[in-house]
C-alpha cells in the first residue's frame, strides 16, 4: 500500500464510535485528507460492504466533500441571513477580488480558494467569514480584502504538492 | 465498581475546594468569543500568568451571552466577586495579570462590570455567595439589560463552568436529577413530571415533548432509541452549538433521563461535521459521563442501562428534519423518509425512536429536579418556560439570551438588544429560521409565545431573531432566503426542489427590476403547490419567507415590479450564491 492508501485505510478503521457507516467512513477520511480520492470512494465501499455508486451517492449528496485535494488556504464567508443583512455580500465580492476570482471556487494555482458558508456558527459577529477554519467576525471588506492578500503573499511555496484531481469534474458532470 | 452518586458529590467538592484559594481566570472560547480573536486572549493570558510567575487557573468556558461583547474575560479572585473585561484586546492581558490578578485591583478602565459570585455550588470561591464586596466603580452586571431580563434554566452554567470538566457541573447540582429519578421515580413517574412541565419542542414545531414521549415508552421493542438533533443549520440560530461548547453535560443528562422515561436503549446525539468546538465538547462530556458510570450498564446501580453516542452529518439543512436525519445517521444521504410509519414505530435502523432538539433535552434536568409544576409556573399560557433567543443582525447588544416565554418582544429588541445599531430604525425581523418567515417592525409588541408568533406570521422556530434596519430590501433579503432554501433543497420530492428553483428565479427578475405584474401571484400558486405537495417540512414551509414579506411589504414588491425601483435602493448590490448545489 502506498502512503495515500494507508492514510485512508488509518482513517477508516480507526472510526472509535460504534455506529460506523457510509458516512461516517467519508467523514473519517475527509478530516485525515481533507478531499476524498476516488481510492477513499473504493475503500470505504470495501470497507462498508457497500457499491462504489452507493458511496458516491452519499459522497455527492453533501457538499462538504472535496473530490480534489484542498487549495494551500482556505477563506470561507458567511452568506446566512445573519451576515447577509450586515453585509456579506460586500465581504464576498472584496474576498473574491483579492483572490483574483470571479466566483466561489479555487485559484488556478491552488493557492488559496474562497467558497460560502450557510453560516459558521457565529451570527452575533456578523458578518463573519472563516480562515483555514479559523473564525473572524465583524469583518468588513477592506479587512477581507487584506486578509486575502496577506494570505497569498505569505507563502507562495505553499502550492507545491498540490496536484490537479481527476475526479471534480466527474462529479460535478453528475 | 462505579462509584456512587455521593462518592462523586464528594470527589466534585473536594476538587471545588482544593481550587478555591486561587484567583480564577475565565475566557468564553465558543464559536462567537472564538470569531472576536478569544483563542489569541487565552494565549496572551497564559503567557502572562507564567511570564510573571503568578499562579491562577486559566479555564475555557462558553458563552455567557453577552457575545457583542467577545472576547470576554472573568477574572475571579478567592471569595470575590466576577469582575469582566469586554472586547478585551490580548495586548493588556500582562495589565490585567499584574493589576489585578497579581495586584488585587480591577483595572477599572477596561472592566465591563461585575457579577455576584456563583452562590450555587459551582462558585469558584468555595460556595456562599453573599458577603462579596462590590468592586467600587464598577457597575453590576446582573443589571445589563441583556442579564435582566432573563431566567436561566438551561443555560444556568453557561459561561460559569468549564465545559470539559464533569465535576464543576456536579459540583453545581448536575447529575443530581438523574440520581433521582433513577433511584426515586419509575419511568413513568419521570415523564409524568415532563408531562406536567407543559414542555414543548424548541426544534421549530413546539410539539409536546411528553405526548412525544409517550408514543415510545409505550412501544414494547427491547431496542429503542432517543435522537438529539444539534444539526443546527438555521442562520441566525447557534444556541444548540452554544450549549454543547457551554454546557454539555447538560445535555447528555437530559438525554439519559429521556432515555430512562422512555424505556430507550441507546442515545445519539447528532452534529453537523466542522463545528469542531461543539463536537470535541460534546464527546468529552460522552467520554467522562461512560468513564464515571452515568453512562453505561447499570446506572448509578440502578438497573438502567443506556448508552450514548455522538453521530456526525455532513453539510445538509434537510438534514436537521427527523426522518432526514435518521438516514443521515445511517449514513446515507439526507433525505427525508415518507411517513407513516413514524419514527415511533419505525425509526432509525428501523427501531423506534424518538427525536427531540437540544434546548427541549436541556430543559430536562431541572424539570426533574424542581417538578414539572414548577417549570409550567414560568411562561405563557401554553407556552411554558423560557425562550433561548439568538439575537443578532443589526442590534446594538448581539447574543444569546434565555427569557421567560411570555416577555414582550418589543422589550427583547428597544431594551435587552439596546435597540438599532446606529440610531437607525427598526425594519423587520426574521425569526425561526429560513423556513420562519420575517415580522415588520409595526408589529413586534407582541409576547414570546409560541401561538402569538405563529398568528403574526412568524415563528419562533429554533430561537434566531434576525434585525435589520431600515436600509435593507425586503426583496433583496427574501431572495436571499429563497436562495439558501433552493441550495439547500435535497431534491427527494419535485415540488421542493423544483418550487424553490421556480421561486428563486422570479426573485432574482424582481430584484433586477424585470419583474412582471404576474410574478406575485406566480409565486403564490408555486408556494401552494409546494405547501401541498412536497415531502417534508423544507418544502411545506418553504413559501413562508415569501408570504410573510408579502404580507408585511407588499408595497415593496410592487414598486419594484410596477415602478421599476428599489425603495431602499440595496438590492443591486453584489449577488453570490454557492457555485454547487447537491443535485
Ligand atoms: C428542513 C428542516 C430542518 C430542520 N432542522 C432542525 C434542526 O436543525 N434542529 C432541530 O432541532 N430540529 C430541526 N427540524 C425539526 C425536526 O424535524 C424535529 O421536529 C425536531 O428536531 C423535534 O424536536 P423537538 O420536538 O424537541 O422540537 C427541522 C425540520 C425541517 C423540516
Ligand atoms: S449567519 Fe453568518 S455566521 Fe450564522
Amino acid at each position: 500500500m502506498d502512503g495515500l492508501e494507508q492514510r485512508i485505510d488509518g482513517a477508516v478503521r480507526g472510526q472509535s464510535q460504534p455506529t460506523v457507516t457510509i458516512l461516517s467512513s467519508l467523514l473519517a477520511v475527509e478530516d485525515e485528507l481533507r478531499y476524498i480520492p476516488r481510492e477513499a470512494v473504493e475503500r470505504v465501499a470495501e470497507f462498508t460492504g457497500a457499491t462504489v455508486n452507493d458511496v458516491w451517492a452519499v459522497a455527492s449528496f453533501y457538499p462538504n466533500f472535496r473530490f480534489r485535494p484542498p487549495a494551500a488556504r482556505q477563506v470561507e464567508v458567511c452568506w446566512g441571513a445573519s451576515c447577509h443583512l450586515m453585509g456579506a455580500m460586500g465581504v464576498v465580492k472584496a474576498a473574491l477580488e483579492a483572490a483574483g476570482l470571479e466566483g466561489e471556487g479555487e485559484r488556478a494555482d491552488h493557492r488559496l480558494s474562497v467558497r460560502l458558508n450557510t453560516c459558521l456558527g457565529a451570527c452575533a459577529q456578523a458578518p463573519v467569514m472563516a480562515v483555514d477554519h479559523h473564525l473572524v467576525g465583524r469583518v468588513s471588506p477592506d479587512a477581507a480584502a487584506r486578509r486575502v492578500s496577506d494570505l497569498l503573499g505569505e507563502d507562495a511555496a505553499a502550492a507545491q504538492g498540490h496536484t490537479a484531481g481527476r475526479f471534480e469534474d466527474e462529479v460535478d458532470a453528475l | 465498581m462505579s462509584p456512587s452518586f455521593e462518592q462523586l458529590e464528594g470527589e466534585a467538592l473536594r476538587r471545588r475546594d482544593g481550587e478555591a484559594g486561587r484567583p480564577w481566570l475565565r475566557v468564553g472560547t465558543a464559536l462567537c468569543g472564538q470569531a472576536a480573536g478569544a483563542d489569541a486572549v487565552v494565549v496572551a493570558l497564559r503567557d502572562a500568568l507564567e511570564s510573571q510567575e503568578v499562579d491562577a487557573r486559566l479555564t475555557e468556558v462558553g458563552c455567557l451571552g453577552l457575545c457583542y461583547a467577545e472576547p470576554l474575560l472573568d477574572v475571579q479572585l478567592p471569595g470575590g466577586p466576577r469582575v469582566f473585561y469586554g472586547n478585551f484586546d490580548p495586548e493588556r492581558a500582562g495589565e490585567v495579570v499584574a493589576g489585578h490578578v497579581a495586584g488585587g485591583q480591577p483595572v477599572e478602565a477596561l472592566a465591563l462590570g461585575y457579577l455576584a459570585p456563583l452562590d450555587g455550588l459551582g462558585d469558584g470561591s468555595g460556595g456562599g455567595g453573599g458577603g462579596f464586596v462590590a468592586p467600587p466603580g464598577l457597575r453590576d452586571l446582573s443589571l445589563h439589560p441583556m442579564r435582566a431580563w432573563e431566567n436561566r434554566i438551561a443555560l444556568r452554567n453557561a459561561g460559569n463552568i468549564d465545559p470539559l470538566d464533569i465535576y464543576q457541573y456536579i459540583a453545581s447540582g448536575g447529575y443530581r436529577a438523574l440520581n433521582r429519578a433513577l433511584l426515586e421515580m419509575t419511568p413513568g413517574e419521570a415523564l409524568q413530571q415532563v408531562n406536567e412541565s407543559g414542555l414543548r419542542g424548541r426544534g421549530g414545531a413546539a410539539f409536546p415533548t411528553a405526548t412525544k414521549w409517550r408514543f415510545l415508552a409505550g412501544n414494547p421493542s427491547p431496542e429503542k432509541y432517543v435522537l438529539c438533533n444539534c444539526e443546527e443549520g438555521d442562520p441566525g440560530a447557534f444556541n444548540d452549538k452554544a450549549i454543547l461548547e457551554s454546557d454539555p453535560h447538560t445535555l447528555v443528562e437530559g438525554v439519559i433521563l429521556a432515555g430512562y422515561a422512555t424505556g430507550a436503549s441507546r442515545g445519539y446525539i447528532f452534529i453537523r461535521h466542522g463545528h469542531d468546538g461543539p463536537i470535541e465538547r460534546c464527546r468529552a462530556a460522552v467520554g467522562q459521563a461512560q468513564e464515571l458510570g452515568l453512562l453505561g450498564e447499570n446506572i448509578l446501580g440502578s438497573g438502567f442501562s443506556f448508552d450514548v453516542e455522538v453521530a456526525l452529518t455532513g453539510d445538509s439543512y434537510v438534514a436537521g428534519e427527523e426522518s432526514a436525519l435518521m438516514e443521515a445517521i445511517e449514513g446515507k444521504r439526507a433525505m427525508p423518509r415518507f411517513r407513516p410509519p413514524f419514527p415511533a414505530q419505525v425509526g432509525l435502523f428501523g427501531k423506534p425512536t424518538n427525536i427531540n432538539n437540544v434546548k427541549t433535552l436541556a430543559y430536562v434536568p431541572e424539570i426533574v429536579s424542581k417538578g414539572g409544576a414548577w417549570f409550567a409556573g414560568i411562561g405563557h399560557e401554553r407556552s411554558t418556560g423560557t425562550a433561548i433567543l439568538c439575537l443578532s443582525g443589526a442590534l446594538n447588544y448581539t447574543g444569546m439570551m434565555e427569557v421567560p416565554l411570555g416577555v414582550n418582544l418589543k422589550d427583547v429588541l428597544y431594551d435587552a438588544a439596546g435597540g438599532i445599531r446606529g440610531g437607525k430604525k427598526l425594519k423587520l425581523l426574521q425569526t425561526g429560521g429560513p423556513l420562519g418567515g420575517v415580522l415588520g417592525a409595526d408589529n413586534v409588541d407582541v409576547v414570546l409565545d409560541f401561538e402569538v408568533l405563529r398568528n403574526a406570521g412568524a415563528i419562533l422556530g429554533s430561537g434566531g431573531i434576525i434585525a435589520a434596519d431600515e436600509d435593507t430590501c425586503v426583496v433583496d433579503l427574501t431572495r436571499s432566503l429563497v436562495a439558501f432554501c433552493q441550495y439547500e433543497s435535497c431534491g427527494k420530492c419535485f415540488p421542493c426542489r423544483m418550487g424553490m428553483s421556480h421561486l428563486l428565479e422570479v426573485l432574482e427578475r424582481i430584484c433586477d427590476l424585470k419583474g412582471e405584474p404576474e410574478d406575485l401571484d406566480l409565486m403564490r400558486s408555486t408556494g401552494e403547490s409546494m405547501q401541498a405537495g412536497s415531502l417534508c417540512g423544507h418544502g411545506q414551509l418553504g413559501f413562508n419567507p415569501v408570504a410573510s414579506a408579502l404580507r408585511y411589504f407588499p408595497a415593496e414588491f410592487e414598486a419594484h415590479i410596477l415602478e421599476h425601483r428599489c425603495p431602499t435602493g440595496t438590492c443591486h448590490g453584489p449577488r453570490f450564491s454557492p457555485a454547487r448545489s447537491r443535485r
